[in-house]
């Protein structure tokens, strides 16, 4: 009996009774057969690995981590978190140069930034792509995301609004590509949040949240980087200012991937690591803020769940606060993974699975007839624009577009 | 945030009750941990099969004799046949086409060849009002060539004794060598997401040139993840009628049941909270007001009705602890028997006394916590106690009836 209470296994793997509703959700094994689905690469593959690594098939690697195993599960098996568990702890093979490129987003970013009109038509050259493709295996067809010549961290520092004026507070986690991308969704945040009486403050020396060194196993990094930023996380909390984000993976990586992942406790602070949408959403739920939107603006708008988004279950959150604009109609489309799932769609090996996946979403989104798809997540933008040809923005953008500023602010009493 | 109504399960009944009360235009959230159990449907569902090891002539009347306590009679078994009209008319309303009535029972093809009852059907699944009037005389079992899910030879020898022939064939689609690369891979629902579209043409070509002497074509039923279109094409494209057959789960019948009911609920302004679990429920004045998710942290999820529709030992509506049988979301009071070794029988195929294990309620289906009941909290479904579905062919029935009921009265209260 006291054993029944005490056996508690990693990651739930043996709360799994092979029931395989998991396979029918896995978004690789729908287009490629030679993936051996969830259930045999997590909880069934985990039985053999603990007898021996030898077990360990490389095939793990065409998981796209996007944790819809784990939403589909009735058992709460962190089905996810053992492959990626696995993937670490077993695959020996060492990470390529490409796959360091690609992992060191925020590495690459501060050098692309410095010489951003050059790498930026670098990186459309045909010549260049081809080069690429061949020497480091990124793949050709991909469209890089074009840098900005100015951080939105040099953004903040000296051009922003004076952000101490505010009695209230926040930390904003603006990621790697808001810092180097799209200051844009950056400064789109600050005037949402300052129209409802919010100060915006950086993190002390924000780092990568560490999801695309996770996907590519560089474990050592990815937690070194965590520990600076839990760092980071907990001064800001201690002095009063929850931690929010406008990336659902950036958020989604720092709550559940640093315990399940990188081993990091972040008990004391995961509370406080929210997707600004959830923050603002509970504020207005909450009757302590009131937004006002523009009698002008009219957009028909499709809202795209991010995997990590599915996962987190915040998806309600910005859904609700994107119903709340009078001249929005919200158009439904398919559900389902978008296929590039951060650095894997790059790589010349996952292009055709990453394009197979996202297939049945970028034929509802064409066929929706929308002007704008709404997401979270920064890579499903990429992958929406470039496969759907329909253009993605963060609802923080469209609801800072939509808002009435200043009547807002007067609705605040500010 | 705040709603009418909260459903904490997602499955055939949670669905149900979620589509009754939002076409009623309430404002209704469903939380459901994961993928429900109509992912193992067969495809047929049944209102009450047997009593003790009788098969019922009439299920409307032999609800009569069922022991008291069971949902039937909390439910009023007066009510039954205007529950199970309702029902029914619910499934067809929402895309899934069924077919059946609860005073005669239908009887489906099981995969090992007998004839089980049933109160509704999907369309196609192979099925007849009278086994022993079998409008087949011959069938081709026609199987896809390396699908291991799905056993001709077992069909066929139940068919023998039913006094029908039959002939296996086995056919080769090339859209389907991918999946033959990897043989456990090769599942119902792999097999459907390529059969769509022109593959159909393919395959009823490759069924065509089979020349079966046959009046009925029996296909593994993988066919149709989302509608009806690629059965009613093929329906379309080959004389014989073809009729599916269950397989091994996942059941791609029952996938498409769970897609359509979702998306129906979601049409009428439901919102479906998946891949989240309530982990506890705030309680005033003996009234529940409201629950607390995983995922939504010390966000407060508000409603004025709750119903809960968690399932049995399965979805873990119920689950086993070393000293006792409890309901982990709530604690509520459990109907069970004490001592531990009368929690079940030693024969296997024996009835189970752990079947008939399940909350307690009162004759509005309200629960009790404590010894005290909760008015706005509501059981349906297999969570309910004092029914053994699998021994009685009653599961279904009890899901849809017992949610369409809890409905009512909170749209009535």
């Amino acid at each position: 009996m006291e054993y029944q209470v005490k056996n508690i296994s990693r990651d739930n793997f043996e709360q799994c009774i092979k029931c395989t509703i998991c396979t029918v959700y896995c978004p690789v094994l729908s287009v490629n057969p030679l993936y051996p689905g969830p259930k045999q690469a997590g909880p069934d593959g985990e039985r053999y690995r603990l007898k021996a690594p030898e077990f360990y098939d490389k095939a793990l690697k065409m998981c796209l981590n996007c944790k819809r195993c784990e939403v589909a599960c009735p058992s709460g098996v962190r089905i996810g978190d053992i492959i990626q568990n696995a993937r670490i702890r077993y695959d020996r093979h060492p990470v390529s140069l490409r796959d360091r490129m690609l992992a060191s987003t925020d590495e690459m970013g501060s050098l692309a930034t410095k010489m951003a009109p050059v790498v930026n038509t670098m990186l459309r050259l045909k010549p260049v792509k081809a080069a690429m493709h061949l020497a480091l295996g990124i793949d050709s067809h991909r469209t890089f995301p074009a840098y900005a010549s100015r951080t939105f961290e040099a953004w903040m520092k000296s051009d922003a609004p004076d952000q101490t004026r505010f009695s209230r507070q926040i930390s904003y986690f603006h990621g790697c590509y808001v810092n180097y991308n799209n200051p844009a969704l950056g400064r789109d945040f600050v005037t949402l949040m300052n129209a409802i009486g919010y100060g915006v403050r950086l993190l002390d020396r924000e780092r990568c949240c560490g999801v695309a060194k996770i996907a590519n196993r560089l474990i050592s990094q990815a937690r070194r980087d965590a520990d600076k930023n839990l760092g980071a996380i907990r001064a800001a909390v201690a002095d009063g200012r929850p931690v929010l984000g406008t990336s659902s993976t950036c958020i989604f990586t720092m709550r559940d991937e640093y315990p399940h992942i990188l081993g990091l406790d972040n008990a004391d602070v995961r509370d406080s690591i929210l997707l600004a949408t959830r923050f603002i959403h509970q504020l207005v739920d909450a009757g302590n803020i009131r937004l006002v939107f523009r009698n002008d603006w009219k957009k028909r708008v499709a809202y795209h769940v991010p995997c990590h988004m599915q996962r987190m279950g915040w998806a309600v959150h910005s859904l609700e606060l994107l119903k709340m604009i009078p001249g929005l109609e919200l158009i439904p489309i398919e559900p389902g993974c978008c296929g590039i799932s951060g650095t894997y769609g790059f790589k010349k090996e996952n292009y055709s699975t990453s394009q197979a996946v996202g297939a049945e979403l970028f034929d509802s989104i064409r066929s929706a007839g929308v002007d704008v798809v709404a997401t979270d997540c920064e890579t499903c933008k990429w992958q929406i624009e470039m496969s759907a040809g329909v253009p993605v923005a963060n609802p923080v953008s469209i609801l800072a577009e939509a808002l009435d500023i200043e009547a807002t602010r007067r609705a605040n009493n500010l | 945030m705040k709603y009418d109504s909260i459903i904490i399960g997602g499955g055939l009944s949670g669905l149900t009750a979620g589509i009754r009360l939002a076409s009623a235009g309430k404002k209704v959230a469903i939380i459901t941990s994961g993928q429900s159990a109509l992912h193992f449907s067969s495809g047929s569902m049944s209102l009450l099969n047997r009593i003790g090891r009788q098969i019922v002539d009439d299920p409307l009347t032999a609800v009569s004799d069922l022991p008291d306590g069971h949902p039937y009679h909390k439910i009023g078994v007066g009510n039954i046949q205007d529950l199970a009209a309702e029902a029914a008319m619910l499934l067809r309303h929402s895309g899934l086409n069924v077919e059946g009535s609860p005073s005669a029972h239908r009887f489906c093809l099981t995969p090992f060849g007998l004839w089980e009852p049933a109160w509704l059907t999907v369309k196609g699944i192979a099925s007849c009002p009278d086994p022993k009037k079998c409008p087949w005389k011959k069938a081709a079992i026609v199987n896809f060539k390396g699908y291991l899910d799905f056993h001709p030879a077992y069909l066929a020898d139940g068919l023998a004794k039913a006094g029908i022939d039959s002939e296996i064939h086995e056919i080769e689609l090339p859209r389907l060598a991918s999946l033959r690369k990897s043989c456990s891979e090769m599942r119902a629902a792999s097999i459907a997401r390529l059969l769509e579209g022109s593959a159909i043409n393919d395959l009823a070509a490759a069924i065509l040139r089979i020349k079966a002497d046959a009046d009925v074509i029996l296909l593994p039923a993988v066919i149709g993840l989302r509608s009806d279109a690629a059965a009613d094409l093929l329906a379309s494209l080959v004389d014989t009628p073809v009729r599916y057959v269950p397989v091994i789960p996942m059941s791609v019948t029952g996938v498409r049941a769970e897609f359509l009911l979702r998306r129906r609920f979601e049409s009428l302004g439901g919102t479906y909270c998946l891949g989240d679990s309530v982990s506890r429920g705030n309680f005033e004045n003996g009234r529940l007001t409201s629950v607390f998710t995983a995922n939504l942290g010390d966000t407060p999820l508000e409603a004025d009705e709750f119903i809960l529709a968690t399932g049995s030992f399965f979805s873990q509506g119920l689950v086993a602890k070393p000293d006792a049988i409890v309901e982990p979301v709530f604690g509520l009071d459990v109907m069970q028997t004490p001592v531990r070794t009368e929690r079940y029988s030693l024969d296997f195929f024996a009835p189970q006394p752990y079947m008939r294990f399940g909350v307690v309620t009162d004759s509005d289906l309200c629960v009790s916590r404590n010894g005290v009941t909760v008015p706005n909290l509501r059981a349906i479904g297999s969570i309910l106690s004092g029914a053994d579905s699998l021994h009685e062919g009653s599961g279904a029935g009890i899901a849809l009836l017992s949610a369409i009921a809890a409905a009512r009265k909170i749209q009535f209260a």
